[in-house]
């Protein structure tokens, strides 16, 4: 399976996270437990931090990849300002991914603005999973 | 994956094969193939009894829908007051029976549209109340001496609650006479929803003076719906809904009969509101088990003798969660067959989702599809004119049987514990339901779950449905409002109005009348609501992963 060499070189920090008023939960704690079920070092930012202060964890904790998930219709504008505020930080290079209810046009835009993945309902778990890999990848490389 | 590949015969020939597979429902019971009279162990008169007889399971009225349909409630709202207003009235036209309003992220959790952690978030999700202001124009010529309205709100449930007293008063609609529901079970948030503004014991006193100002002032107001339809949306099974529902149900009869009120003055407004999910036969067995063991429980633990006490009331939904973003159209059957379960397992009200719900907010044509699909199964199918049809069933009874059997075996575990409260402090709850919800996952990953259009039988592309968009206008509108209203308002009869309810916060005192007094003075939701966060503080849940 692609992805078991990278695993066994250098495992991915991966920080999850709702970052808007939404206590719908169930996925975000699916995702976590797949993450570290793939072998990803798993953080959570437990419930409705601020993007300001999801990007500044994901700074502290140095992780490659902060995924965030909502389904309350504020994705347009908590994900792009989680990604302002990682660049504020000089943290550009910490890959965003997102999921949720999101829909098609709104992925576009998202898209645009350097946020990958935006996953549906009803996406397998496999998918997001190979999606963080390749973004994390992806990090490593402009690391070097 | 490997079923990606396979064609449609390929899965045909698969389910046909199955039969030697063993089979299982959401509560992980393991099913025989067919049940007979050796599955049920039948004692009629005490364990099923006809309906409107003790202990109820067969339903709690003697004509049940000959006498009254279930209540059609439709749950609704988005953007402004006025919006909604709109919405409202125009379901009420249609032959709606009963208003149920949905807020917006920003008023479930005590915020004011203006507030800095509202931005992007205002009548998306639901209406935005910020003040008593705005629920003037909601209910805006609605005859509320008339009709019903049940208020999906939790945390702050005290304070929309005064302000419908409110806007009743001035409309001479006397509190006695106000009818509806606040949904009001904390519990259930820190289990499932995670919407809470204080730590549990600030919220259960809150609760507490909800429960005894309403049984003294506003008889006709349900001011708790005890409800399972979160949990089991954040992934509980069929047995963990009936069992974490019913716990938080006893665990509020406690709470009212320490604070010194009689079983049977308060516990007949007690409601429960329960999700109706894609298993068919397992979900009218979960019913029919809820109605017989809060009856038996009301009866024999908490001393209840007025029947109305041992009744088991409930709303249903259909689930969300069994809705697919693909093929939207198949969600039209999917609640057809849920909301079939529901009136089989005897509910006082339905609501049915709209087939757009895993796209958007509903859009119109969705809604009204959703309200008719009730209709049929109420005028045209035949199955309201006998009622607890599948009674006596083998099935159905051992199914029954067994619920009960297994949700006492949580209600032990949660007992040992110390109660709901400490089951929620030490995560048990929080991590039974993901633990179930990633299961379920796995199956669905490894293709033993299918779901149609998902899964199985899945489309290459699926085409854009037209769905309702909100924009950011109402957030303008409201943030406009609120700066008039600021600007308007009595503020030194809102500061004196605030710090009296600090003063009563902090003591023991009932807090009703303080928030209805603050409410009447145009204090904001926020103001209030900072009120409580500075003399209860916060919380932050228990590590759950």
């Amino acid at each position: 399976m692609e992805g078991t060499n990278d695993t066994l070189k250098r495992r991915i920090r991966i920080l999850v996270a709702k970052p808007a008023l939404d206590g719908h939960d169930r996925g975000v704690l699916v995702l976590a437990k797949a993450f570290r079920d793939a072998g990803m070092e798993v953080l959570y930012a437990g419930l409705l931090p601020t993007p300001e202060k999801v990007a500044k964890i994901a700074v502290d904790e140095d992780v490659d990849v902060v995924a965030l998930s909502l389904h309350n219709s504020a994705h347009l504008s908590a994900f792009p300002e989680v990604k302002k505020w990682l660049k504020k930080l000089g943290a550009s290079d910490i890959q965003v991914v997102g999921g949720g209810i999101i829909p098609p046009a709104d992925r576009k835009r998202l898209e645009k603005l350097g946020i990958t993945g935006n996953f549906g309902p009803g996406t397998p778990l496999e998918q997001v999973i190979e999606h963080v890999r390749k973004v994390a990848k992806k990090k490593w490389k402009m690391d070097q | 994956m490997p079923q990606k590949n396979k064609g449609k015969w390929a899965y045909r020939q698969e389910i046909g094969n199955a039969s030697a597979v063993e089979r299982t429902n959401s509560s992980e019971f393991k099913l025989k193939d067919f049940y007979g009279p050796k599955d049920f162990k039948e004692n009629y008169d005490s364990k099923l009894a006809s309906p409107g007889e003790y202990p109820y399971t067969r339903g709690i009225h003697k004509d049940m829908y000959r006498g009254k349909l279930w209540t059609m409630r439709m749950f609704s709202g988005f953007g402004t007051p006025e919006d909604t207003n709109g919405r409202l009235k125009l379901l009420l036209s249609q032959g709606e029976t009963g208003l149920s309003v949905a807020f917006d992220m920003p008023t479930l959790y005590g915020l004011d549209a203006n507030s800095e952690r509202a931005h992007g978030e205002v009548g998306k999700c639901g209406v935005n109340v910020s003040s008593l202001k705005d629920m003037e124009v909601i209910f805006k010529g609605i005859p509320l001496d008339r009709v019903s309205t049940s208020m999906t709100i939790n945390a702050p449930a005290n304070i929309l609650t005064a302000m419908y007293a409110v806007v009743g008063e001035k409309g001479r609609v006397k509190k006695r006479d106000l009818a509806g529901t606040v949904q009001a079970d904390i519990l259930k948030e820190y289990i499932a929803q995670k919407e809470w503004l204080y730590p549990p014991e600030a919220h259960m006193r809150i609760i507490r003076d909800m429960m005894v100002y309403c049984t003294n002032s506003m008889p006709k107001w349900n001011y708790i719906s005890i409800s399972g339809y979160h949990i089991r949306e954040a992934g509980a099974s069929a047995v963990q809904e009936l069992a974490f529902t019913l716990a938080d149900g006893f665990e509020y009869v406690k709470l009212g009969i320490e604070n010194g009120l009689d079983v049977d003055s308060f516990t007949p407004r007690l409601s429960f509101f329960f999700n109706s999910s894609i298993n068919f036969f397992e979900e009218i067995a979960k019913f029919r088990a809820a109605r017989r063991i809060w009856a038996r429980e009301m009866k024999e633990t908490y001393g209840a003798k007025n029947d109305r006490s041992m009744k088991l009331r409930f709303h249903s939904q259909t689930s969300g969660y069994s809705l697919t973003w693909q093929q939207p159209l198949n969600n039209i059957v999917r609640t057809t067959v849920e909301g079939m379960a529901a009136i089989m397992g005897g509910t006082q009200s339905l609501h049915t989702n709209s087939y757009d719900e895993a796209w958007a907010l509903p859009s119109e044509q969705a809604v009204e599809v959703a309200l008719r699909t009730q209709q049929i199964l109420a005028y045209e199918t035949g199955i309201p004119d006998v009622i607890d049809p599948l009674g006596g069933s083998y099935y159905i009874e051992n199914l029954t049987d067994k619920m009960e059997e297994e949700a006492y075996k949580y209600f032990h575990t949660i007992n040992g514990m110390g109660g709901v409260v400490k089951a929620i402090k030490n995560g048990y709850l929080q991590r039974e339901i993901a633990a179930t919800a990633y299961a379920q996952q796995r199956k669905v990953e490894s293709g033993e779950a299918k779901i149609v259009g998902v899964n199985a039988f899945a489309n290459k592309n699926e085409e854009p449905i037209n769905v309702l968009k909100i924009d950011l206008k109402a957030e303008r509108i409201q943030r406009k409002r609120l700066e008039e209203l600021k600007a308007k308002r009595n503020s030194n009869r809102v500061q004196k109005s605030l710090e009296k309810l600090k003063e009563v916060y902090s003591g023991d005192e009932n807090s009703m009348e303080s928030i209805i007094e603050a409410v009447k003075n145009y204090a904001t939701l926020e103001e209030i609501t900072n009120v409580g966060r500075e003399v209860f503080g916060g919380w932050k849940e228990p590590t759950i992963l």
